[in-house]
């Protein structure tokens, strides 16, 4: 047991530290959380400059480790987070690079690494929240194209989106899990309306998606047809592995600003606000090593993330959660202020037990496929 | 980076858990539960000639010569089969007083207002004269306390043979009271992943309404968070292990006890009547559990040390 890095792994962090010192500087200032086509620009903008440094497929053909490196030193320096790129780097891009054909590789990889394309995720319906496999939007065959009706919901970047990874339903009389297929939608086919939905932070970060008879070109399909539950199955097992190291680098620099903040507004002085604040740096330390730990096994299971991401995921949603509670604790009277950063965080915290698999259905997944228990109700 | 077990060390894990199974298994156990205060010497020495107590002396000094993540693994086996006595003290002991090292002699520790094994031990680290025994919850640890107001006393010396030592050696702070506490952290690690084992077990043999009690979920989720949080405390003592940061095994402590003390109740939960009787294990769990959270300053120690880490 170690947790030393390789000469050549250091020597990508160095690199790495050194041009984000002389970028990051250059960048304009961020654009405000409700201007979407200025959000796009600025996040399509940022990914263009990793893809000019070379950086840009780090998600896709590094080792664990060196992806390791580059979301900590990213998010160290205060570089911009992955954004509206997210689906197209981290879910749609990893899967066409695994089931689609050199065709389709071709096609959409490049534009996602050069910053150029951005990607929305049609996966959630009204009907099929954590129940995914219950989606109902339907797609015939007619020719060489599939006609598509339906509706998605928590489409996260659908206004700005070039194309949508979509589940749709190919096959009604297959078990639930052997009728659906994945394919590419253009967001701009005629047919696809998007309307957005407030979040209760006050933004509007996803949206719904209507699709009224959208005519999708089967050469879209990634993927034989009723195997798109397999090839979603190979997205959400990257969305598992080192998609939160930012997050818990980031949660480890706010716990030292609230315990700053702390100091300087006397609440320091209590004891049991300061043991919890101490209490909360144990944690983040401990989801550290866990994140250590997940890579290392990726690393030596060949880049597989492992069931680790679960354990992960439901220990992280929570603590994250305390963490802006503590914050509340630290603000006092100014816990209730909007325009305090700390309150939009904790508003948006609410939706990590939440968000890609509640923390319950996380426990379910943990005792069934990790520890064997039955599958019950 | 390697931060995962290497073949040796899983062979260790192994050959610990092979050892304890077969010296100390659940007849041998339910044995020392039914005798309180007596300590097995033959298991001590059978432990010393194992290298339990000299695993991390040179081998130049007889010891086995290898570091804190063997013995913090060696340790999480020790936590899992509840192994009785003063472990970590004679652990630590070894190499400076005579015997402790090959298991001739039991060496304990005060600690704080407690002293565990004290009647058992043939040498006491720290001032124990003023200590008075009490009955103690866990059935497989005698503790004596020394009251608070002699907890300040002039080192004196109880019987035996003392070995003088500063109040802040056994606490948090000291470098022994560091090791001390990532070994302790270690222990309580094996009894959290021990817990959630029996859990586990439990609900997938007990029927109750025509099934498994594990296929409700209920049930599960409470089994789900003992897994989660005996995996976040093993990534956590591991680290600290590796790096033997003050802070790191500060962070070990905390999770660990949490891990330890929360899962032997959830387990207990879990075996609904059963987890309530004396004869059901659990409750060994739980007792040792809270005596081992108690050791080295406890949580809060550990609490304030790290919030002091977060304003430098």
């Amino acid at each position: 047991m170690e947790l030393s890095y390789s000469p050549q792994e250091e020597e990508f962090r160095a690199r790495l530290r050194e041009w984000l010192a002389k970028v990051l500087p250059t960048l304009p200032p961020k654009p405000s959380p409700g201007d979407w086509p200025a959000r796009r620009a600025y996040d399509l903008g940022w990914q263009r400059m990793l893809y000019d440094a070379g950086y840009a497929d780090v998600h896709w053909d590094a080792s664990p480790t060196t992806r390791l490196i580059f979301l900590e030193e990213t998010e160290r320096a205060g570089a911009p987070y992955v954004g509206a790129n997210f689906v197209g780097l981290l879910h749609a891009g990893p899967t066409i690079a695994a089931e689609g054909t050199p065709a389709q590789r071709a096609r959409w990889l490049p534009p996602v690494l050069r910053g150029e394309e951005v990607w929305c995720q049609g996966f959630s319906e009204p009907g099929a929240g954590s129940d995914l496999a219950a989606l109902r939007t339907r797609a015939w065959r007619d020719g060489d194209d599939y006609v598509v009706t339906g509706s998605k919901i928590w489409t996260s970047h659908a206004e700005v989106a070039d194309w949508c990874e979509l589940l749709v339903r190919t096959d009604p009389q297959a078990p639930r899990h052997r009728g659906i297929t994945w394919l590419a939608l253009p967001m701009d086919a005629d047919g696809v309306t998007v309307r957005p939905l407030g979040t209760l932070a006050g933004s509007a970060e996803f949206a719904e998606v209507f699709l009224d008879e959208v005519r999708v070109p089967a050469a879209n399909r990634v993927g034989a047809e009723n195997d798109g539950w397999r090839v979603t199955m190979v997205t959400l097992s990257f969305e598992r592995g080192t998609a939160f190291v930012g997050e818990v680098v980031a949660c480890r620099r706010v716990l030292t600003e609230l315990a700053s903040a702390a100091r300087e507004n006397g609440r320091w002085d209590d004891p049991v606000l300061r043991r919890r604040l101490g209490r909360l740096e144990a944690e983040f330390r401990a989801l550290w090593r866990l994140t250590q730990w997940n890579v290392s096994e990726a690393e030596a299971s060949g880049g597989v993330p492992g069931v680790g991401g679960s354990v992960f995921k439901l220990r992280y949603s929570h603590a994250r959660q305390d963490l802006y509670d503590t914050a509340a604790d630290v603000l006092g009277p100014a816990a209730l202020d909007l325009d305090q950063s700390w309150v939009l965080d904790r508003l948006s915290s609410l939706s990590y037990t939440i968000a890609a698999g509640t923390s319950q259905i996380q426990r379910n997944i943990v005792a069934e496929r990790i520890l064997g228990l039955p599958k019950g109700r | 980076m390697r931060f995962q077990l290497s073949d040796d060390q899983r062979a260790l894990k192994a050959g610990v858990r092979e050892l304890l199974d077969g010296r100390f298994g659940r007849v041998a156990l339910r044995a020392a539960v039914d005798a309180p205060g007596r300590l097995d010497r033959e298991l001590w020495r059978a432990l010393g000639d194992a290298g339990f107590f000299a695993l991390r002396l040179p081998e130049a000094d007889g010891g086995v010569g290898l570091g804190l993540p063997e013995a913090v693994l060696v340790f999480e086996e020790a936590g899992r089969a509840l192994l009785p006595g003063p472990l970590v003290a004679t652990h630590l002991a070894a190499g400076s007083v005579p015997g402790a090292a090959t298991g001739e002699t039991v060496v304990t520790a005060v600690d704080g207002e407690l002293v565990e094994w004290l009647d058992a031990a043939d040498v006491v680290s720290g001032d124990a004269s003023d200590a008075v025994p009490l009955r103690s919850v866990d059935p497989l640890t005698p503790l004596h306390r020394i009251p608070a107001a002699c907890a300040a006393a002039a080192p004196g010396r109880r019987r035996r043979e003392t070995r003088p030592a500063a109040r802040a050696g056994t606490g948090a702070a000291g470098p022994d009271g560091c090791l001390a506490g990532l070994l302790t952290a270690a222990e309580q690690l094996g009894t959290a992943v021990r817990v959630q084992e029996l859990a586990v077990q439990h609900a997938r043999t007990r029927e109750q309404f025509g099934q498994p009690i594990g296929a409700f979920q209920a049930v599960k989720h409470l089994c789900a968070d003992l897994l989660v949080r005996a995996e976040t405390a093993r990534v956590a003592v591991y680290a600290a292990a590796v790096t033997g940061d003050a802070a790191d095994i500060a962070a070990a402590r905390l999770l660990a006890d949490e891990a330890a003390v929360r899962g032997a109740r959830d387990c207990l939960q879990v075996h609904g009547g059963m987890g309530f009787t004396w004869e059901a294990d659990v409750h060994l769990h739980l007792k040792r559990a809270w005596v081992r959270a108690r050791r080295a300053g406890g949580s809060t120690e550990s609490e304030e040390l790290l919030a002091g880490r977060l304003v430098v």
